[in-house]
């Protein structure tokens, strides 16, 4: 990675303590960067750390009880290191989110219009009238028909879909430079997801902004992100190209993951691949490569602290003793 | 009509699914209310009781307290219901009826004041706790803990008792044995918002804290401390009585009041109970009409009884 990037995020580290527990460790020296107007995916399934990942980026995570290491820079300042206020003055200004879930993150007694000028007078100096009428402009761009009238209604009018373009406009709505979507599309019916999705790309490569798309879905990843970076127990498995990594995986978990997924192409009775076992069986990474529970191709080589990640060429690495040289060979 | 006519839908009445930016929370919490027969028979009660306390002057045969018609009552017997008097005279020769007109004025004023204050004290006090949390939340609660812990008509004749008898301080008084109540429930309201996902997304947006609390975490805890609200409104009114009939009440006796009308009937009860039944009936009416209407309001605002 050349020159400096937009996002770079360094050996993060999340740990949430509760009383009388042991430490959780969520996200376990979590690394990698975002360029200007790049679209990244963050590929995991559920548990791996890729949401906290996105909330200690973005400063969102409870303070009591929670111990964060490592940097995060945005354009050159850590923001671990902001203050509250400060970092609140960043936040929906450079960098905003989009949520999971459009049915619960909007407020739900107040109007679309209400919610959208907030931000937009939050962070501009625009007057009630212009942000006003920016607003309706903005609901109109992410594609929501008569944004006159949506204005005025509740978040209850509208369907999930219409609800996550809110969304996606209130994001937008301060032409932010980075923006992190956290599983966009996961829960919205299956022909919407491709219309929302398609909407967001459209959107961030229109206006240049950069984009973390974080997600479980390689379907999503395949049909947006530059590069993906593959989460496993809260570390980088595997950071690649876009087409390199689906052509080429090199770690064995990304292998297991594109096996797993469905293909419409393919003949009729062949079996999917699941891969076994959930995201607890896993070993420290201090121990050993924590996916060896669960690999095929683990042996005693696999229990060697902290395995870096490498290959061949500084784009495409993966953390594994044990790499694959050839695409899709299934064990 | 044929087999097709019957199975071609109806044109839908356009008005609830497109009805243009009218159809908020509170619209459609009004809209089951209305639908609600307590909440109906509560709301008529409040309406009357409060149009005969603004109209009194208006609705009164005569004017409160004169004593006009002392000469007419005698150590053995109130004179009752006459063409004159349709409720009879008073213990002190007044007209009743005007006196129980009059009466709703005093408890209107005193109910209506005194849980606004305890509201708007409450109130603060919750968001406060609430809205910033850590030590300032601790020790507002423990303050309120310890009101809380005092049964508030105890908390309420203490301060009637420390302030002296006048209008002011039954306000007072009432409002402070209400302000635990709304201040814990605000809090716990705001508290249960706190990790709702909108929240997140808010802070996601960088918007100020007090930004978060005041322009979208209260107006979505509103619901439970309007019910409140109402349902105080009751106890208050059963208070303002409950303190005058313990002597602790307005001591200027040109005011009419339902709770004085009940001590002084006391000492008549054998010849003319009627006396302590109107105002004790009127009390217990008004009471009943706030309570209903509270309910229902629960009910409405509740979005889980989706009716």
């Amino acid at each position: 990675m050349t020159g400096v990037s937009l996002l770079d995020v360094e050996d993060l580290r999340v740990r949430f303590q509760r009383k009388g527990q042991p430490a959780t460790t969520a996200v376990d020296g979590v690394s990698f960067s975002v360029d200007a107007g790049e679209v990244v995916g963050l590929v995991g399934e559920s548990g791996c750390g890729k949401s906290v990942t996105s909330l200690a980026v973005m400063g969102l995570l409870p303070r009591r009880g929670t111990s964060i290491s490592g940097s995060v820079r945005f354009d050159g300042t850590d923001l671990l290191a902001l203050s509250p206020s400060e970092l609140a003055r960043r936040r929906g200004r450079d960098l905003a989110m989009v949520f999971q879930d459009p049915m619960t993150s909007l407020n739900p007694v107040l109007t679309l219009g209400r919610q959208l000028t907030e931000v937009l007078r939050a962070h501009t100096d625009l007057d009630r009238a212009a942000a006003k009428k920016e607003a309706v402009e903005l609901l109109g761009r992410v594609g929501i028909p008569d944004p006159r009238r949506r204005a005025g209604e509740f978040p209850h009018q509208l369907s999930g879909g219409m609800r996550q373009r809110v969304l996606i406009a209130i994001a937008l709505a301060c032409s932010p430079r980075l923006i992190i979507a956290d599983e966009p599309t996961t829960a919205l019916d299956v022909t919407i997801q491709a219309q929302v999705l398609d909407l967001l790309t459209t959107l961030v490569r229109e206006s240049g902004t950069a984009m973390v798309l974080i997600t479980h879905d390689l379907g999503v990843v395949a049909g947006t992100c530059d590069r993906v970076n593959v989460l496993y127990a809260g570390r980088v498995v595997e950071s690649a190209p876009r087409g390199e990594l689906f052509a080429a995986p090199r770690h064995r978990y990304t292998q297991g993951l594109l096996a797993a997924v469905p293909r419409v192409d393919a003949p009729e009775g062949t079996p999917l691949h699941p891969v076994r076992g959930s995201v607890n069986d896993r070993l420290a990474w201090e121990v050993g490569c924590a996916f060896a529970p669960r690999c095929a191709h683990a042996d005693a080589a696999c229990r060697v602290p902290d395995i870096a990640l490498s290959g061949p060429r500084p784009e495409h690495t993966a953390r594994c003793v044990h790499p694959a040289g050839t695409p899709l060979e299934v064990a | 009509m044929t087999a097709l006519d019957a199975l071609t839908p109806q044109a839908p009445p356009p008005a609830e699914v497109t009805g243009g930016g009218g159809a908020g929370p509170w619209r459609s919490a009004w809209r089951r209310l209305r639908r609600n027969p307590a909440g109906i028979v509560g709301a008529v009660i409040v309406l009357l009781f409060v149009l005969v306390a603004v109209l009194a002057p208006l609705l009164a045969p005569f004017r409160p307290a004169t004593s006009e018609w002392f000469g007419e009552v005698t150590p053995t017997s109130v004179p009752g219901p006459s063409d004159e008097h349709p409720l009879g005279l008073d213990s002190y020769g007044s007209d009743l009826l005007t006196q129980l007109i009059y009466g709703a004025r005093s408890s209107l004023v005193i109910g209506v004041v005194s849980t606004a204050v305890g509201l708007a004290v409450g109130a603060l006090l919750g968001v406060l706790a609430g809205g910033i949390g850590g030590w300032v939340d601790t020790v507002i609660m423990r303050l309120v803990d310890v009101l809380l812990s005092i049964p508030s008509l105890l908390l309420a004749v203490s301060v009637a008792a420390l302030l002296g008898r006048s209008p002011v301080s039954i306000m007072l008084a009432i409002s402070a044995a209400q302000v635990p109540i709304f201040a814990r429930l605000l809090r716990a309201s705001l508290l249960a918002q706190r990790g709702q996902d909108y929240v997140v997304a808010l802070r996601s947006l960088g918007l100020r804290q007090r930004r978060i609390v005041v322009g979208h975490m209260l107006p979505n805890s509103l619901g439970p401390v309007l019910v409140q609200a109402t349902l105080t409104l009751a106890t208050a009114v059963i208070e303002v009585a409950a303190l005058s009939f313990l002597g602790l009440g307005d001591p200027n006796p040109a005011v009419a009041e339902w709770g004085r009308m009940l001590v002084t009937a006391q000492d008549r009860l054998d010849q003319a109970p009627w006396l302590a039944l109107y105002p004790g009936i009127a009390i217990a009416v008004t009471a009943l009409g706030f309570t209903l209407l509270g309910e229902a309001l629960r009910e409405a605002l509740d979005p889980r009884s989706g009716r």
